[in-house]
């Protein structure tokens, strides 16, 4: 169970090599979260992931989870919620894809776009039908700014986000009132292995602040969570700014 | 029989779950509501004051028992009576009171159930002289897993395990009450202020038995040297001869004033460190440096926050934690500590109140215990919070007290088997009463009760 400051006692990774994923795990563990499943492509990445959450003082366990095979999500997730109570899902999977060889090679367009929003709604909605059964748990959903406007650098990954975001924010609508709380996380350009060798946009965040950034969503029950919190006031002014213009702004 | 799906939370508004709601209208129905329960169990709901998470039970049953609320026998030879486990104290004193006869423990709200008050042993200012609710229960009926009603009497392991058990051993359906016979609805008060807080418990130990009720309301935003300041009530029933000659007529009425619902006059959120250091202050320097014989009514005595329905959402949108702990005598060190790590981070903690508790009861989980106590509610928004009470905790732990299950929301389970040594033989009851574990809820899944 959630305790009265919203820190989850177990907690499920979706996506358990992630960066992102592992700090908010950290971070829960040092508080109330002492069983943690991660769930991941088998890989040595990945048990190292969980030796290092072993450390701590959870009990920690790896799961097969391939954000692809969506006809394998139900079986796979479902069977871990028989297992025991999860409180909270954090679905941190994602890929960034190479832009432009996504855009000479559709094929791998389509795996970002898979990866990224239809894996993610076949597990989502795994994930909170069995949340609804249980009547309690937190979805968290890593979104990303991207999919705040369609930039020409980073589209077809930022089409993907805002695909999920779309999905996260009704998924959310739907289940309130239902004892499940879906929070929806927009970080900005986060320094992390993902981005590496990449240019820094401005206003660039860490896993870290990312992570501590949820767990104070979790206490606050936010709906909406922006990483760093300024990126809420700079993103409604650049929704607003006209296309020609914005075109200019967004040239790399 | 009515039935909805609801989402339920404690009376501090944290952590809501949503679960299926039952309301019995007789027995019969609460039975059925417990064999047809799903597989992740049922507990039992009064009016929802439980601070914490004890009466919701995410994605099973819960069962609504205030539409049990039939005061079915009053036997004034004996002084005991004899109702249904929905029927509130606000119901019994207004009912007993016009008769001459009073709740023999009330807590700080009239409305709680006799089913929540024994569910949760709760206690009053008078614990020193009378000892918990359970203590004065003369019998009980149980609606156990197998949907069978038991008759419990006290001094049995079921009595032991289901008073302060927090509805885990089952449903209790009846009770029998010793009441406490009173001359007048009126209470004799002295009030004096103590300037910290060695002089609050130098008060409050000296309390005779003339006075049954004591307590002082702790001002946790003063410091230096008037960290722990405090106002000390003590209180006795008042004897119809200290009534002026008019009030005697009407000597037995029950009168609770309301004040408008709160959140229709205040926005909420308004309970920060600096609205909360006025307060105090206004509170401190209001209350008399010394007075004796005021009289008061009982509804003025003991729950002044249900003249203020909904107090509870003051402290806005994240709802507010509930702290009470006690430490037995000899642990004033860790009283002092705590009570100085509070004043120091300026922590806006309202509604703080010391007591002295007497003998603990017969309960396994029951939270008194000889010693001191010490309750607060703090913002659950507050930035840090969270660490600052596992650090208290500890602290309790370390010196043989406990915290107080009725209100907790945040407790970690590894603690929990020190603060209460018989919990091995409340499971292990639990586990040949209920091996399918039928009675669940929120607070057992996250404490492993």
């Amino acid at each position: 169970m959630k305790d009265a400051f919203g820190a989850p006692q177990s907690l499920l990774v979706l996506g358990g090599t992630s960066e992102i994923g592992l700090a908010t795990a950290r971070r829960l563990i040092a508080r109330r979260t002492r069983t943690v499943r991660l769930a991941g492509r088998p890989s040595p990445a990945l048990e190292r992931a969980a030796s290092e959450l072993r450390e701590l003082g959870a009990d920690v366990r790896t799961v097969a989870f391939d954000a692809l095979d969506s006809a394998s999500h139900e079986e796979v997730l479902g069977k871990l919620f028989t297992e025991g109570d999860i409180d909270m899902v954090l679905m941190a999977f994602g890929v960034l894809g190479d832009q432009a060889r996504d855009e000479e090679e559709p094929l791998s367009a389509v795996r970002v776009a898979q990866t990224n929003y239809t894996g993610a709604v076949s597990a989502g909605l795994v994930c909170a039908g069995a949340l609804q059964a249980q009547g309690h748990g937190s979805l968290v959903v890593l979104s990303s700014v991207a999919g705040e406007r369609a930039r020409r650098a980073d589209f077809i990954y930022g089409s993907s986000k805002a695909g999920l975001d779309v999905f996260a924010q009704g998924l959310g609508d739907a289940l309130h009132g239902t004892g499940v709380h879906v929070m929806v996380v927009r970080p900005g350009f986060v320094r992390s292995r993902m981005t590496a060798g990449r240019e820094e946009a401005p206003l660039a965040t860490t896993p870290g602040a990312v992570a501590d950034a949820i767990v104070t969503g979790l206490r606050r029950r936010s709906e909406t969570v922006w990483v760093p919190g300024a990126l809420r006031v700079v993103m409604s002014a650049l929704r607003h700014v006209p296309r020609p213009l914005f075109r200019r702004l967004a040239v790399r | 029989m009515s039935v909805d799906t609801v989402s339920l939370s404690g009376w501090g508004r944290t952590a809501p779950t949503t679960a299926l709601r039952f309301r019995p209208r007789t027995y019969e129905d609460a039975a059925a509501a417990v064999r047809g329960r799903g597989p992740r169990g049922v507990v039992a709901r009064g009016l929802g004051r439980a601070h914490g998470d004890a009466a919701q039970n995410a994605g099973g049953s819960v069962i609504d028992m205030t539409a049990l609320d039939r005061i079915r026998a009053f036997d004034a030879r004996a002084g005991t009576v004899v109702c249904d486990a929905g029927v509130s104290l606000h119901r019994l004193m207004e009912t007993l009171l016009p008769l001459g006869w009073f709740v023999p423990v009330t807590p700080a709200t009239r409305h709680v159930t006799v089913g929540g008050a024994i569910g949760s042993d709760v206690h009053g200012r008078n614990h020193r002289t009378a000892g918990s609710f359970t203590r004065h229960v003369r019998s009980l009926e149980l609606l156990t897993a197998d949907g069978e009603v038991r008759t419990v009497p006290p001094g049995t392991d079921l009595f032991a395990a289901t008073a302060g058990g927090m509805g885990l051993t089952g449903v209790v359906l009846s009770a029998t009450l010793g009441l406490r016979p009173v001359t007048s609805a009126l209470m004799s008060v002295d009030t004096a202020r103590a300037a910290d807080l060695d002089e609050a418990l130098a008060r409050l130990t000296a309390c005779g038995d003339r006075t049954p009720y004591a307590a002082a309301w702790i001002d946790l935003l003063a410091r230096g040297r008037a960290t722990g300041r405090a106002v000390v009530t003590r209180g006795e029933h008042a004897p119809l001869d200290a009534l002026p000659a008019r009030a005697r007529r009407t000597a037995l009425a029950f009168r609770p004033g309301r004040l408008p619902t709160v959140s229709a006059l205040i926005p909420g959120g308004l309970a920060g460190p600096v609205q909360a250091a006025v307060l105090n202050e206004i509170r401190y320097r209001s209350a008399p440096v010394s007075r004796t014989g005021e009289l008061q009514r009982v509804s003025t005595f003991f729950h002044p926050l249900d003249a203020a329905p909904r107090w509870s959402r003051l402290p806005g949108r994240g709802g507010s934690v509930h702290y009470q702990f006690t430490v037995g005598h000899g642990h004033e060190g860790t009283l002092h500590r705590i009570v100085r790590q509070l004043t120091v981070r300026r922590c806006p903690a309202v509604h703080a109140v010391l007591k002295r508790f007497g003998e603990g009861g017969p309960g396994w989980l029951s939270f008194p215990a000889p010693g001191w106590t010490l309750s607060f509610v703090l913002p659950a928004g507050l930035p840090g919070l969270a660490r600052l009470l596992d650090r208290l905790d500890e602290e309790v732990a370390a010196a043989g007290g406990r915290v107080c299950l009725a209100k907790d929301a945040r407790l970690r389970p590894g603690l929990l088997a020190a603060m209460y040594p018989r919990l091995p033989e409340f499971r292990a009851l639990r586990e040949e009463l209920d091996p399918a574990g039928a009675f669940r809820s929120d607070l057992s899944r996250r404490l492993a009760l």
